[in-house]
């Protein structure tokens, strides 16, 4: 054997192990992604394709817009070492303020929405600063906030519901984004694609989304070459942006024949990009990390760690603020009833996601899949007509499997 | 006397280290036996043993007890057969009451139902017996770590005890409290129990040992019999006495200017008000110099470092802290750094790291700022500063992509140290540096101090190996219950002198 063939046998050999050991460390980002299409798929097929009918894509993402936005924030509290139990409620606490505001006292939408953000961040600072100078454990702290606010929207609510909503309120979860094309483009690709409508921005969204996605991946996989880090190998990057890419611009497509891109859509994937780029990107976010990996060590290292806590939860109280408005205007009234036993949804994709509950681990994309995951869960379950019993006990396995599957992959890593 | 107790040729070893090596010792009936060595000697080890903490089969060599030959599995062996440990931690459950804490996993009950009368009783009778006068109903978190002590012996009597090893039973009490807790065991003694006691603190040997055990590196070095006289030079001398050789790279200094100077410092205890740790310590450190610490395990050295280090630990911190002349401000961590003192901590995993994440999130972590603008992190500049301390440091990782977990003790210690170069400290504080890593790995070590001294830092060793100080440090100060007992320079130090301003106290 000439030393040639010696040494390109020795590379193949290591290249295979490289694989498998990329795999390995990152089984739970792949094992996320590939449940998901494989239930997807799953319920495709067994609701006879309603599952990703225009109208129920539409509806997938108008549904799960106010977990996902709790997500973001629930995630950056449980990644800080906490957690909120408190945000179903102060969800429907902040639906009741906007209904009473809007309905029972006529102020403006405008004034509303600030009034309400205001009065989320005020919620989360109560609450924060009880966990963050006080070292108040936040599971009870947060169940305090659960039944005070609970109570509380109540009272605003005189146990009524309040509603309807004036149509500017509503579009914040039910508007669309009007297509800026000329109609006649729009109606001669509708004719190619042999379809009776088809809206040209959210098309071009979902193309431009999906360029965008694959080039940041290719700038990110040069510069991890260039610094010689174990890469993903080419084949499963290629096979990942394929399917990432072509599920974006399918969704954009199904979502352009039916009434185009909704608001509360690109609020959902803004939002998702700030948060993925504040955690992954900035200082603040790294600290986060910190804190929850290793507290002490964060204190020693002259991280504000007091402050960091409190800041989590602020966080927090804006976004299930924001989550409140979504879903008040959704449901066009305020209920008493309203976000009841959300929080434990919220938890739960953050936890699907990869989170773990010692804190220091986890990611926005992945609470946002986890969130989505849930989703499409309770969608096709639905569809399928499967009772509301068979469904939470579905869901609370899905939720012990994931947490296993995490628990095993460490220990055998370890 | 009969021999109670004897250990033959035990034999002890952990992956890589020989912590035992044919350590032998004989424990007569109705004695009180010494053992005495430097931390990590095998002390502990040498109990772990015979308690059956590392159960029989894990080592080699043969324990005799009452005459027989014994083969422990676990605590619960050894404590029938009524050897039992009373540990430096104590395992107490703070939440109950003492009578609950003695009778506890051996509770005086019928049918699963407590006797509390019974219990109460024999509670009172055991108190009696140690001097204890408290009822049996008080919560142990109530009353002083003495009294707790006092309780642990109490709990060890009613298992009905031949054997009873006191881990360094004296070193969280006061002057005071040691007393009675020695005076108890002189009477114990006359009660027919046998005391095996570990412990530094000479005084106290000499005070109630009938034998001395000398441990150093794993080997027994001597048994002194107090009949003979105890010479404390020669337990001292049978303690410390290895020789030094090339275990430090050469250095020659010329410190500078007084950089940090501290006054008066005082510390009391966070949660026992009363209880002042630090007493009015007083130590300076030059540009160019580094200047060791010296003392015990929980004579204070680490409380003393953290709580100039932004108030880590204490409270009611009284004192002054001047840098370059100037009196400073380091009432927290950030400040701290911002003033230039940097403390590498003695607990590199649980205080130093964040374990599950990459030697660059840790090497950047205490000075975020030198790698980001307008708070947005430059992960290029981010990696280079990585790679920077990595080949500065020789710390050996494939790439500073690396989780700090999958690093070896002694390239973890690198990059807790890349991760304070980083902030550009002027004064760096290194406590126990090269704790828990190879010989190879600490002589690394030793040259990174060496360098950070040549480049005009200032720093401050704290170590509880002597030779290391000795052969490290341009000045020495002996710490010794919370003070500050002595200074040595380099030319006086010897490890005799050390340890004899320590047990002098």
């Amino acid at each position: 054997m000439t030393a040639v063939q010696s040494s390109e046998r020795a590379e193949k050999a290591e290249s295979g192990r490289s694989v498998r050991d990329y795999l390995s460390s990152h089984l739970r980002e792949y094992g996320l992604l590939f449940a998901l299409i494989a239930i997807m798929a799953f319920f495709q097929i067994v609701t006879d394709g309603t599952l990703l009918r225009a109208v129920n894509v539409t509806n997938l993402l108008l549904q799960n817009s106010y977990i996902v936005i709790m997500a973001l924030g629930m995630l950056v509290v449980i990644v800080s070492g906490n957690i909120d139990l408190s945000v179903g409620s102060v969800m429907g606490f902040i639906g009741a303020l906007a209904a009473v505001m809007i309905v029972n006292w006529d102020q403006s939408v405008f004034l509303t929405i600030i009034v309400c953000l205001v009065a989320g961040g005020l919620i989360g600072a109560a609450q924060g600063y009880w966990i963050a100078y006080w070292k108040i454990p936040s599971f009870i702290v947060t169940l305090a906030g659960m039944l005070v606010f609970r109570g509380l929207s109540l009272w605003l609510l005189e146990g009524q519901s309040v509603g309807p909503f004036p149509r500017e309120f509503q579009v914040i979860a039910n508007g669309f984004v009007a297509d800026i094309f000329p109609t006649g483009v729009g109606e001669a690709l509708a004719g190619v694609f042999d379809v009776r409508r088809l809206n040209v921005l959210a098309l071009g969204f979902g193309i431009l989304a999906a360029a965008a996605l694959v080039w940041i991946g290719l700038r990110q996989r040069a510069r991890n070459r260039s610094y010689g880090i174990v890469d993903e190998p080419r084949s499963f990057f290629v096979a990942r942006n394929a399917i990432v890419a072509a599920a974006i611009i399918f969704i954009t497509y199904k979502l352009s024949t039916f009434r185009g891109l909704p608001n509360v859509l690109l609020t959902m994937g803004a939002l998702t990009i700030i948060y993925a780029f504040l955690t992954q990107n900035t200082v603040i976010g790294r600290r986060i990390y910190a804190l929850g990996g290793n507290a002490k060590a964060a204190k020693l290292s002259g991280i504000k760690t007091e402050r960091l806590t409190f800041l989590a939860f602020v966080n927090m109280g804006i976004l299930a603020a924001a989550a409140g408005l979504v879903f008040a205007a959704r449901l066009n009234t305020a209920t008493p009833k309203a976000g009841f036993a959300l929080e434990l949804d919220v938890i739960a994709a953050v936890f699907i996601g990869g989170a773990s509950m010692s804190g220091g681990v986890g990611t926005i994309v992945g609470a946002v899949v986890g969130a989505f995951l849930m989703g499409v869960l309770n969608n096709g379950m639905s569809i399928m007509g499967i009772g509301i019993d068979y469904q939470q006990m579905i869901k609370g396995l899905v939720l012990l499997a994931a947490v296993v599957f995490d628990v095993y992959n460490k220990q055998k890593q370890g | 006397m009969s021999t109670l107790l004897e250990m033959r040729e035990i034999t002890k070893e952990f992956p890589g280290v020989r912590a035992l090596d044919r350590v032998s010792i004989a424990v007569r009936q109705g004695e009180i036996h010494a053992i005495c060595g430097e931390n990590g000697a095998g002390k502990s080890t040498l109990m772990k043993v015979l308690s059956g903490v590392y159960p029989a089969g894990s080592y080699e060599g043969e324990i005799v007890f009452e005459g027989e030959p014994v083969a422990f599995r676990d605590i619960r062996d050894s404590e029938a057969r009524g050897i039992i440990i009373i540990h430096q931690e104590l395992a107490l459950v703070p939440q109950l009451s003492i009578a609950e804490n003695i009778f506890l996993g051996n509770e005086r009950a019928v049918r699963g139902v407590i006797d509390w009368r019974e219990t109460n009783r024999r509670t009172e009778e055991l108190l009696a017996k140690v001097g204890l006068n408290e009822p049996p109903t008080s919560k142990v978190d109530s009353i002083g770590v003495g009294k707790q002590q006092l309780v642990e012996i109490a709990k060890a009597l009613s298992k009905d005890v031949k054997l009873l090893i006191l881990d360094e039973p004296t070193a969280a009490l006061q002057e005071n409290d040691s007393r009675k807790l020695l005076d108890l065991m002189l009477e114990l003694k006359a009660q027919g129990v046998t005391c095996i006691i570990i412990s530094h603190k000479l005084g106290e040997v000499g005070y109630v040992a009938d034998t001395v055990t000398v441990i150093r590196d794993g080997t027994t070095i001597s048994t002194l019999d107090a009949a003979d006289g105890l010479g404390e030079d020669r337990i001292v001398r049978d303690m410390v006495g290895r020789d030094m050789t090339h275990r430090f790279p050469e250095h020659a200094r010329s410190p500078g200017e007084v950089l940090l100077e501290v006054e008066n410092w005082s510390v009391w205890h966070p949660e026992h008000a009363d209880r002042r740790v630090i007493k009015d310590a007083c130590f300076t450190v030059r540009s160019g110099e580094v200047v060791g610490i010296a003392g015990l395990m929980g004579s204070g050295r680490t409380e003393l470092a953290m709580s100039i280090f932004g108030r880590s630990y204490g409270r009611n911190i009284t004192g002054e802290i001047r840098l370059r002349g100037q009196p400073v401000d380091v009432g927290t961590v950030p400040r701290a750094i911002d003033a230039g003192i940097s403390y590498v901590t003695e607990d590199r995993k649980s205080l130093g790291l964040v374990l599950d994440e990459t030697v660059r999130f840790n090497t950047t972590l205490a000075n975020l700022e030198s790698v980001s603008s307008g708070g947005v992190l430059n992960r290029n500049e981010e990696t280079r500063v990585a790679e920077k301390y990595r080949d500065a440091l020789a710390i050996r990782t494939p790439t500073v992509f690396q989780k700090a977990v999958n690093l070896s003790g002694g390239n973890q210690q690198k990059v807790v140290l890349a991760k304070w170069l980083n902030t550009r400290p002027d004064v760096l504080i290194l406590d126990e540096p090269t704790r828990g890593i190879d010989v190879g790995a600490k002589y690394e070590i030793y040259t990174i101090i060496n360098e950070l001294a040549a480049e005009g830092k200032g720093v401050v060793m704290i170590s509880s190996e002597m030779p290391e100080l000795i052969g490290m440090c341009d000045r020495i100060y002996v710490m010794n219950e919370g003070a500050l007992v002595g200074e040595l320079t380099a030319a006086e130090a010897s490890q005799e002198r050390i340890m004899s301003l320590i047990v002098n106290e």
